[in-house]
């Protein structure tokens, strides 16, 4: 009796996890499915080459690219500002900073991710644009620029807070070698443990870039939703995840080609994620390796 | 002797570099709260949050987009919490280093990092269409929990694994079974962790905004949800509606939605912070 319990239970626990791997697979069928349909009716070729997307008028364009440029162009902002910030905080906190000082403030910035992405948007929107308007004033009132500085600020604490637990995991005869040597703080930072510590910095960049990729709302507020193939960050452009928003927005009927075009979209959002995901998870088996 | 003392005044400008850096994050975040704060206070009031959404901003409340927020925490709650402790349990205690193990691992981490809003494109394809459950709370719950399940099973095993040994040898040494060391020892000394994990993924639930978008939950309710197929809204989508206004009052009214959410991730995440404190003095 005992035994059939323990393994009905065990068998329950195990079905849950299941649901992880039923998650994924309903990801990926869901998306190609409708994807397959899509690019029956629109040449793949067209998808990846054309410039221009618009799905919704009278005259239908299916080109990626302008969206796949918007999504790229506000991630870099993005990453331009949060990668140095980021680094030098975590470099800071590990080496530098008091004790206390860093079990205050690692919890207070780690405060800025939980911050609904939808505040954010509002931030860009509201503060951010209209302030960067007054040093470019050619500035429009939607732009990559404002959009891609907040996300900026809103993944700071996820490059600083994992390369900060990178940096604090070398181990502590290499600091004191360096210093034995006569290194300043700044020359064993930069010349040892960082590099020790590259792999841990480079997940940790390499996922803030994915997280920039798939962040919405920021970009769907403050970025605007005009597809336009340029990288010029004034102006107003729309990313995938804006192009998915705008359409779900409106009424557009099941099983039209405008329904499919937010799946072919979102498909390759995933794509690019998920190249993104494993390059990361491999490094992190590798890299737990070598301490261990 | 000139190059020693280049390189500590290197030294020196580093460190006041890493102390303005680290700052202006947090001056960033009190300057933001501060413009919020100073443009939406005035609209808070008992009328705000008791009353529907209207076409003038000043007759405008949060009330359907509060209790469409309730709702979906509570049904989130619901759905998310059994799974997601129930996995990693399993992940924890039962499965064995093999090639599944090592798929739900890699496959777990995966998830973790794909955009929200592809996991509404997948509740909107199979709860909304599929399973027929149209944009309602349940099927926004649903994918806010295959949402937030990752974030639940990494919780789940970190509080397990934190568990010393001993206590559960004692526990076996008696001759409790599996279950009964899980039951009655594990899951009471990780219950803290568990706790902190899965309030923290649901706050997060509640500020999503774009998979609840893709599911189909509307800008404009007239009335708060009654059961778990009404149609819904949520605060984040209630200020994405005000945000995308013209009207300077819709901002005003943007930014007083923007305080009641922040107050309410906030304490979310307040609480999380207690019991982690609390349950992590309890291993010292």
């Amino acid at each position: 009796m005992r035994k059939i319990k323990e393994l009905v239970i065990e068998r329950t626990l195990l079905a849950s996890s299941l649901v992880t791997i039923a998650v994924t697979v309903g990801i990926i069928l869901v998306l190609s499915v409708e994807a397959v349909q899509f690019f029956s009716e629109v040449s793949i070729i067209d998808f990846f080459t054309d410039t221009q997307w618009t799905p919704l008028f009278t005259e239908k364009h299916f080109g990626i690219l302008p969206l796949l440029t918007g999504t790229l162009l506000t991630s870099f902002i993005a990453i331009a500002v949060a990668l140095p910030i980021g680094l030098t905080i975590s470099i800071y906190l590990s080496e530098y900073a008091p004790r206390s000082f860093r079990k205050t403030i690692k919890p207070l910035l780690e405060l800025l991710a939980s911050i609904p992405t939808v505040v954010y948007g509002f931030f860009a929107l509201v503060v951010v644009t209209p302030f960067l308007q007054q040093l470019i004033p050619s500035l429009s009132g939607f732009n990559s620029l404002s959009a891609g500085i907040v996300m900026g600020i809103m993944i700071i604490p996820f490059i600083s807070s994992l390369s900060e637990d990178a940096l604090h995991a070398v181990p502590r005869a290499l600091r004191e070698a360096s210093f034995g040597m006569g290194a300043t703080k700044l020359q064993t930072a930069f010349k040892v443990i960082v590099p020790a510590a590259s792999s841990g910095i480079i997940v940790s960049i390499i996922l803030a870039i994915s997280r920039a990729i798939g962040e919405t709302m920021i970009v769907a507020i403050a970025a605007g939703q005009q597809p336009r193939f340029t990288l010029d960050p004034t102006v107003p452009v729309e990313t995938i995840t804006a192009y998915i928003v705008q359409v779900s927005l409106g009424d557009v009927q099941h099983g039209s080609l405008e329904y499919r075009t937010i799946f072919a979209a979102g498909i390759t959002l995933f794509a690019f994620t998920f190249i993104l995901n494993t390059i990361s998870y491999r490094i992190r088996k590798k890299y737990q390796e070598k301490y261990e | 002797m000139n190059n020693i003392r280049k390189n500590r005044w290197k030294d020196q400008i580093f460190k006041y570099w890493g102390i303005f850096c680290t700052l202006i994050g947090l001056v960033l975040l009190v300057v933001f709260m501060g413009n919020i704060v100073i443009d939406g206070i005035s609209r808070i009031s008992w009328d705000f949050l008791t009353k529907l959404p209207s076409r003038k901003p000043e007759n405008s409340g949060i009330f359907t987009a509060l209790m469409g927020s309730i709702w979906i925490l509570l049904l989130t709650t619901i759905i998310a919490f059994p799974i997601g402790v129930a996995a990693g349990i399993y992940l924890e205690e039962y499965s064995k280093k093999n090639r599944l193990s090592g798929i739900l691992e890699i496959n777990i981490s995966n998830l973790a990092g794909v955009p929200s809003i592809i996991y509404g494109l997948l509740g909107l394809e199979v709860f909304v269409r599929i399973m027929g459950l149209g944009p309602s709370v349940l099927a926004g719950s649903l994918t806010l929990s295959l949402l937030i399940l990752p974030i639940v099973i990494v919780a789940t095993r970190e509080s397990i694994k934190a568990v010393p040994s001993s206590i559960k040898d004692a526990s076996y040494a008696l001759g409790a079974s599996k279950w009964q060391t899980i039951w009655y020892q594990i899951l009471p000394a990780s219950g803290g962790g568990i706790l902190t994990g899965v309030i923290l993924a649901l706050s997060r639930a509640v500020g999503e905004t774009a998979p609840l978008i893709v599911v189909g939950a509307l800008a404009y309710v007239p009335f708060a949800p009654q059961g778990p197929l009404d149609e819904f809204s949520v605060l984040p989508i209630q200020i994405f509606n005000w945000i995308s206004r013209p009207q300077a009052g819709f901002i005003e009214n943007a930014a007083a939605a923007i305080i009641i959410l922040l107050a309410i991730t906030f304490v979310m995440n307040g609480i999380a912070v207690y019991f982690r404190n609390k349950w992590q003095k309890k291993w010292k």
